[in-house]
């Protein structure tokens, strides 16, 4: 075996993370550049996120979220450090629904690419959208649905790949305020029933707070953790039995947004935030 | 349906009223009654020879679509190939048919198949090019996920690109479409045949030079009106093809 004599540690990646479902050491990675040279998007990122944790990652727009996102999803390799993921799954921010696929279709296509017949494809997606609750949608197409809908549909794709880690890209970012609540609701009542690992990549820290175990925020490009924030408050949906209407079962309260637990430690990330941009 | 109708008749009435009294030689511009009058008189041979040249059109629009289709995706699926046959494409627009016309039926004899060719060379390349660019225009965004749910080169090219570029390829199958029955007349033109009847485009050359103007403008309108009814089959099918591009106005996906 020849000997390592750069100076600098050439990256490594895989694709089983022992216990933890993402670990990243000392990631750095930049975009080779055109005339104006490189562009420095991830500075020595560490994270870990165990089997099941919603890890929020914060940050102002162009600090390397979406490349964070790429890299443990395999679609870019780092510069440097190293990577350990679970095999992961990426919902994009634009939902990129096929326009000439039923929301049934759509949602199945890991399916199909998995090689299961059509039917057999259609048949599992559909009773997925039975058990959200957007029974009556299977055959709607794209252009006749909601934008929340269509994020809807967007995560069942994602689900139904049977991926252990999901990598949402600011999945609520373009829908309105209200629709965006009840998607929030939505998304913490689903991964109640799927339990999965996420890496929630969002600009809206109010979100990161509701939703997740941890908060990560990032600085201004090139990223870097500047904070990690846990928020050790039952997640919202947690609590509400296996029933899409919701039923709540006995035991602890779900936090809400306007808890003062959960606006205290808004407060913290949005200070930490801005902390980051004076720099 | 009435517009083109009106429009249709406006222009017979103009036409009619201009070679009956403006003193043009019938031989230079019948009117249409004796176009029409050449077209019931000469039924037989019109038809016989519009039968040859329909099915060069349709046979050899299909070898341009197919072909144009192929390229494209080769091209696409491979950009080293994509880079040297780009140009080769581009110069084979610019061949006069006739310089090839000879050398084709010495390599595939007097029956349909050299015109098959030359309409295909004529057609292919707007299938080619608005194939190529519909299949490079699939959102970038699109492959990253679809590798995420691992997907393989093709079941991207299968799921994503492929029905992406289709309505781009039918734009171009129009476009080919409409030079296609002009493409048949520089097929039977410029390749010799055996066939009894050699088409429209022979009788059409044929009529000039015996100063049968009215029989040349009969053929010339039955071969407008196949252009018009290719078009609308090709409408047909494109509803069928791509259902979701024939969505109510004002929506953008």
């Amino acid at each position: 075996m020849p000997t390592e004599l750069q100076s600098r540690a050439r990256p490594v990646i895989r694709r089983s993370a022992g216990t933890d479902a993402v670990l990243l050491d000392a990631v750095s990675f930049a975009y080779p550049g055109g005339r104006r040279g490189a562009v420095h998007a991830l500075a020595e990122v560490s994270l870990r996120a165990a089997p099941g944790e919603l890890l929020a990652v914060v940050g102002p727009s162009g600090c390397g979220k979406t490349t964070l996102l790429e890299l443990i999803c395999g679609l870019q390799v780092p510069d440097a450090g190293s990577i350990a993921c679970a095999p992961a799954v990426l919902m994009p921010q634009r939902d990129l629904l096929l326009p000439w696929l039923s929301a049934v279709d759509n949602a199945a296509l890991a399916l199909r690419i998995a090689r299961l017949s059509r039917a057999q494809a259609r048949q599992r997606a559909a009773a997925l959208f039975v058990e959200l609750g957007l029974d009556g949608f299977q055959h709607a197409r794209p252009h006749e649905l909601s934008g929340g809908m269509r994020q809807r549909v967007a995560f069942m794709r994602t689900l139904l790949s049977g991926k252990p880690l999901l990598c949402l890209d600011e999945p609520f970012g373009a829908l309105d305020a209200i629709t965006r609540g009840e998607m929030q609701e939505w998304l913490a009542r689903t991964l109640a029933r799927e339990p999965r690992t996420v890496v929630l990549v969002t600009h809206d820290v109010e979100e990161a707070v509701l939703l997740a175990d941890r908060v990560v925020v990032l600085s201004p490009r090139p990223g870097r953790v500047i904070a990690q924030l846990d928020v050790e408050l039952p997640r919202p949906g947690s609590l509400l039995g296996g029933h899409p209407d919701g039923r709540r079962q006995a035991g602890e309260r779900p936090r809400h947004r306007t808890d003062p637990e959960v606006l205290a430690l808004r407060e913290q990330a949005l200070s930490a935030l801005a902390t980051g941009e004076r720099r | 349906m009435r517009a083109p109708l009106l429009l249709s008749a406006a222009l017979l009435g103009g036409w009619e009223l201009y070679a009956d009294f403006a003193g043009v030689h019938e031989g230079l511009l019948p009117a249409p009654h004796a176009v029409a009058a050449a077209l019931w008189n000469n039924g037989g041979l019109v038809w016989r020879n519009f039968a040859v040249t329909a099915e060069q059109v349709v046979l050899g629009l299909m070898l341009a679509l197919a072909s144009g289709f192929a390229l494209a995706v080769a091209m696409h699926l491979f950009p080293l190939m994509r880079r040297a046959v780009y140009p080769l494409a581009v110069g084979s627009q610019a061949v006069p048919i006739p310089v090839i016309g000879v050398l084709l039926v010495f390599w595939w004899g007097f029956g349909i198949f050299p015109k098959l060719v030359v309409i295909a060379l004529i057609c292919f390349f707007p299938v080619v090019v608005s194939t190529v660019d519909g299949l490079a225009a699939v959102d970038p965004e699109q492959p990253k996920l679809l590798r995420t749910l691992d997907a393989s080169r093709w079941q991207v090219f299968r799921f994503a690109e492929l029905p992406a570029a289709l309505p781009a390829a039918l734009s171009g199958a129009r476009i080919a479409l409409a030079v296609g029955v002009i493409g048949a007349f520089i097929a039977e033109t410029s390749t010799p045949t055996s066939q009894a009847y050699s088409g429209l485009g022979r009788e059409i050359i044929t009529d000039i030079n015996e100063f049968q103007t009215a029989r040349a403008y009969a053929a010339t309108a039955v071969l407008f009106a196949f252009a018009i009814a290719c078009f609308h089959a090709l409408g047909l099918a494109e509803r069928k093809l791509v259902p979701w591009k024939i969505q109510p106005r004002g929506e953008t996906t």
